[in-house]
This record gives structure tokens, C-alpha cells and sequence, in this order.
């Protein structure tokens, strides 16, 4: 298949492939898998039947198509889970709701990044300064650099969902009205 | 074949390069992003460690373990070993029979399959951190 597209190098082929293996890869992540199946965990370890399976948790909240399979920010917000700001209870936390537009993005949708679902989770030392200057359009963020895992990357396609939902970050159509903060 | 413009060039690698992460991908089943540690598990003779985010992450908020533990958000690059967990700190700062069961648990870290490497798993992946 990639042979095909390499030769062809056709934009829309591409996109029409990647849109198939996406789909294909949806249905074969449509359940979750048991620990003891995963190819991750020992079978034979005594102590895996103590060890929850995932899906007896994440089958109980808002679902996605991908990653963990959970709409993770609605599962916050909505009050399916009440994830603890501090080991020892609650602490005061640093909460922003700007929204930043990324507009180097080709003939794709533009890129908006929300600071309120992500300072839910996170403090600003986890992206600023070091993967980002909090400086809307300073930060020379590229498509392959989120891919190889910087900037976007450190987070999402490793942990927060996967880089494979281009949609979730380019929101806002080129024509659109950019709603820029 | 018409000339493409660089922009071009870099979307279709930006598009190429997806089914690819996808194709390798569907090879890992287990849950998506969970860490292997096994810097010295297994040349020390217990299984590698599994540590599950997805399990975590219901029960605490991404920035107590990466800033007020301090865990740098780089697999394998936190120098993590049994004595630091013992004095409390990485999984220790929890699991203390406190906040969560003691280390004396030993086979619910130590849980995976012997041969695995320090990375991050799971179903979609990219070429990023846990895979350098
Ligand atoms: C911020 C606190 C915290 C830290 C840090 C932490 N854990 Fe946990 N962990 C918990 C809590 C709370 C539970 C649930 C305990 C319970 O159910 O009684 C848990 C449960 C687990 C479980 C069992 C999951 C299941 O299926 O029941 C494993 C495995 C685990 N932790 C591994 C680790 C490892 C490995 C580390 C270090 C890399 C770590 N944890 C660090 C709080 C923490
Ligand atoms: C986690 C968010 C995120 C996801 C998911 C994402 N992108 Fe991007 N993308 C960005 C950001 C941020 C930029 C840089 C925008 C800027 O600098 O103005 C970008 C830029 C681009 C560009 C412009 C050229 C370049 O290299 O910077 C292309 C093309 C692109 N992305 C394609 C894709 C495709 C195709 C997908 C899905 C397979 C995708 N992106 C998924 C965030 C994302
Ligand atoms: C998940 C990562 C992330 C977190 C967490 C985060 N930011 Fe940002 N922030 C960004 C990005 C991305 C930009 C845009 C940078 C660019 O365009 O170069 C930005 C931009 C900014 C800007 C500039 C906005 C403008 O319009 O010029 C400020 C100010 C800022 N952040 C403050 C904060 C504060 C305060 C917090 C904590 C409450 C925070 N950020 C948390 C990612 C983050
Ligand atoms: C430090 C980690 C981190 C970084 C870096 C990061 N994100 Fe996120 N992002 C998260 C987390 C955590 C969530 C919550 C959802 C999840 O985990 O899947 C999230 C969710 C999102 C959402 C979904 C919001 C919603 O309402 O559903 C968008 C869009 C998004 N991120 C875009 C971006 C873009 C664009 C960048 C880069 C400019 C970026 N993120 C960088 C951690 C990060
Ligand atoms: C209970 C503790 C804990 C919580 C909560 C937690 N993490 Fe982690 N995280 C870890 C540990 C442990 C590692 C592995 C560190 C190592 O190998 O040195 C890790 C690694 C990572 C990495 C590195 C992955 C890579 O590719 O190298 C990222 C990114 C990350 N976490 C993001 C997040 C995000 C986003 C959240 C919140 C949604 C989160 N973490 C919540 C403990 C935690
Ligand atoms: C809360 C989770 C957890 C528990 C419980 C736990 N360990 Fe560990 N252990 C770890 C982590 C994480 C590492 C570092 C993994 C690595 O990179 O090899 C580790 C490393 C080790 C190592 C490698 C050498 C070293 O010191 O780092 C040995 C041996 C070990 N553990 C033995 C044990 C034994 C025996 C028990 C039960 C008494 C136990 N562990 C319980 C998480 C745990």
C-alpha cells in the first residue's frame, strides 16, 4: 500500500489512504484488550488478577475513537472522574481560558489551541518555557518536529490523544472567522 | 507530474507518514500509553515495571507526578530505582501505604512480560520521546 502511494504521490490518494487506515485502525481498536492479553503484561504473573482491566473503567466514560478510547476532557468535565490537583487533596491551581490560532498550517485547518482544558491537567511549568514561549506565534512549531515528538508531540501520540486526529487541533476552517482569544 | 510547491512536499510527508505510524502501530495492543520500565528490573532479576497512565490519570491530574514529583515527562529519563521508591520519592511518594498499597507489592509494578524495553506503549503511536 505505501509502495503504491509513493509511486502515484498523489495528495488526494494519500489523504483517501489515510483516511482508510484510520478507519480500518478504529475497528480493530474498537474493544479494549484484557492485561493478560495485551502483550504487555505477564500472564503467568500470579498478582495480575489484583491489576484492573481497562475497559472496566474506561467503558464507563464518554467514548472516543482513539487512544485510551476515552474523551478525556469531558470526562473531567463532565464529573466522571475527579483527578486530584495534589497528592495530599486539593491545591490551588493556575487555571487560563485563552485561545491561541496557529495559522502556518498549508492548505489544511488552522490550528487552535485551547489553554483551559489543558491547564485543567497541567501547570504552566509543563510547557512554558521550555516547549513553548508564552508568546502567541513565537515558538517555531512544525508539523514533523509534533511528529518526531517535540512541542504538540511530547504530549499528544504519547499520552493525550493520538497524533492520527488531525481534526482535534486543526479546528478552524482557512476561510472560517478566526476566533483568536 | 506537476512540480510541488515545498508546501506540498511537506504535507504529503505530514500525511505519509501517518498511515505508516498506523501500520506499525497495529502490531502493540496494549493499552495506549503505558510505560515499561526496565532500565534494571530484569538484570536484576524481577519483571520489567508497567506503569499504567490511563489508571493514574483517573485519579490524579497530569501535573502532580510532572511537577510536583518532579518526574521529568521523558520515559527513562527519570532515574527511577527501588531504593529512591523505598525512601519515598517517584512511585513511593505514593504508594506508602497511604496514599496507595506499599512497595511490598511487589508483583503489581513488576508486572510485565521479561524481554521488553523502557518505552511507552500502546495503540497509536508516533515516532516521539518513548521511541528514541
Ligand atoms: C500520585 C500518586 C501515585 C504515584 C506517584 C504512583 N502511583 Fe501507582 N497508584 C496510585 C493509587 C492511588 C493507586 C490505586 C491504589 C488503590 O487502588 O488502592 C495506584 C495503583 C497502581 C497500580 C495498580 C493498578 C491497578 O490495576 O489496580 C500500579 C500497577 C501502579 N500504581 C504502579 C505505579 C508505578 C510503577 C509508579 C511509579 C512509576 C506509580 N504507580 C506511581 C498512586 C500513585
Ligand atoms: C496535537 C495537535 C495536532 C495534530 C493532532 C495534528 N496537527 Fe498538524 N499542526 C499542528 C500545529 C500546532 C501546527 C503548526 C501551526 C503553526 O505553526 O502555525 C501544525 C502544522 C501542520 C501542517 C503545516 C506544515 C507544517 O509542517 O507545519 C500540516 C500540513 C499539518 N499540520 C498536517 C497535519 C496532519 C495531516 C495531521 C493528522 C495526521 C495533523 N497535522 C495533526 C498541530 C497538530
Ligand atoms: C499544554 C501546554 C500549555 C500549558 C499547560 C500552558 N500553555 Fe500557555 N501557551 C501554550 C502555547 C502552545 C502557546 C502559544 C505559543 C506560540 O504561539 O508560540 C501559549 C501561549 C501563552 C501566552 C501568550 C498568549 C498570547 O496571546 O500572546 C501566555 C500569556 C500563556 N501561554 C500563559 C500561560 C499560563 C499563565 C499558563 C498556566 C495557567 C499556561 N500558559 C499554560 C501552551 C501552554
Ligand atoms: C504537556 C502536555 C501537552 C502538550 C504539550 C499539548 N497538549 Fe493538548 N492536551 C493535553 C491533555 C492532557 C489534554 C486532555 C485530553 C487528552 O489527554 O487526550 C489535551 C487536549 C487537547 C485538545 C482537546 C480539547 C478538547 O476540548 O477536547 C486539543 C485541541 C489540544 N490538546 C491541542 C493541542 C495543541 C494544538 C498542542 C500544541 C500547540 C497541544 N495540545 C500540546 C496535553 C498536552
Ligand atoms: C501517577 C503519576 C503520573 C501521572 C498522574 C501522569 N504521569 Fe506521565 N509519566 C509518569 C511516569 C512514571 C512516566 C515515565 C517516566 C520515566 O520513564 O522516567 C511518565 C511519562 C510521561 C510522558 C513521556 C512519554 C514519552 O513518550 O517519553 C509524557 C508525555 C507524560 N507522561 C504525560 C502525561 C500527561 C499528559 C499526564 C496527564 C494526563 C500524565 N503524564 C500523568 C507518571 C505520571
Ligand atoms: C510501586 C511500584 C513498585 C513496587 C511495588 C515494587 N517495585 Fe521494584 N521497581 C519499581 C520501578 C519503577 C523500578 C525501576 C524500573 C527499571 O527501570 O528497571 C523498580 C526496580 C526494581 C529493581 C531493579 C534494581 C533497582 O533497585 O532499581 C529490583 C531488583 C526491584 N525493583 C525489586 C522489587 C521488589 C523485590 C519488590 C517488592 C518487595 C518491588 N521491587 C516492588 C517499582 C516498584
Amino acid at each position: 500500500m505505501i509502495r503504491i502511494v509513493s509511486t502515484t504521490s498523489t495528495l488526494a490518494g494519500s489523504i483517501l489512504l489515510l483516511a482508510f487506515v484510520c478507519l480500518a485502525s478504529t475497528a480493530v481498536y474498537a474493544e479494549w484488550q484484557t492485561l493478560k492479553e495485551d502483550g504487555l503484561h505477564d500472564p503467568l504473573n500470579p498478582a495480575l488478577q489484583w491489576l484492573q482491566n481497562p475497559g472496566d473503567a474506561l467503558g464507563r466514560m464518554p467514548s472516543d475513537s482513539a487512544g485510551n478510547k476515552v474523551d478525556w476532557v469531558r470526562a473531567f468535565e463532565d464529573g466522571y472522574i475527579r483527578p486530584r490537583s495534589s497528592i495530599h487533596g486539593e491545591a490551588e491551581v493556575k487555571q487560563l481560558d485563552t485561545e491561541i490560532i496557529m495559522n502556518d498550517t498549508g492548505s489544511l485547518p488552522r490550528v487552535m489551541f485551547p489553554h483551559k482544558p489543558h491547564t485543567r491537567w497541567l501547570d504552566c511549568e509543563n510547557c512554558h518555557e521550555q516547549i513553548f514561549k508564552s508568546k502567541a506565534g513565537a515558538t517555531p512549531v512544525t508539523m514533523s518536529k509534533i511528529l518526531e515528538g517535540e512541542y504538540c508531540g511530547v504530549c499528544h501520540g504519547a499520552v493525550s490523544f493520538p497524533l492520527t486526529e488531525c481534526n482535534r487541533c486543526h479546528s478552524v476552517p482557512l476561510n472560517g472567522t478566526a476566533k483568536s482569544q | 507530474m506537476p512540480v510541488c510547491k515545498i508546501r506540498h512536499i511537506r504535507l504529503l510527508a505530514a500525511v505519509l507518514a501517518v498511515p505508516i505510524l498506523v501500520i506499525v502501530s497495529l502490531q502493540t495492543q496494549a493499552e495506549y500509553a503505558d510505560v515499561v520500565l526496565n532500565r534494571n528490573s530484569e538484570k536484576e532479576g524481577v519483571r520489567p515495571v508497567v506503569y499504567p497512565h490511563w489508571f493514574h490519570r483517573i485519579r490524579f491530574q497530569c501535573r502532580v507526578c510532572h511537577t510536583e514529583l518532579g518526574f521529568e515527562m521523558r520515559v527513562g529519563a527519570n532515574k527511577v530505582t527501588m531504593e529512591g521508591i523505598i525512601d519515598g520519592k517517584f512511585c513511593g511518594a505514593c504508594h506508602d501505604g497511604e496514599t496507595a498499597w506499599t512497595v511490598e507489592n511487589c508483583d503489581l509494578c513488576h508486572s510485565g512480560l521479561p524481554g521488553m524495553e523502557t518505552g511507552i506503549t500502546g495503540g497509536h503511536k508516533t515516532l516521539g520521546p518513548g521511541n528514541w
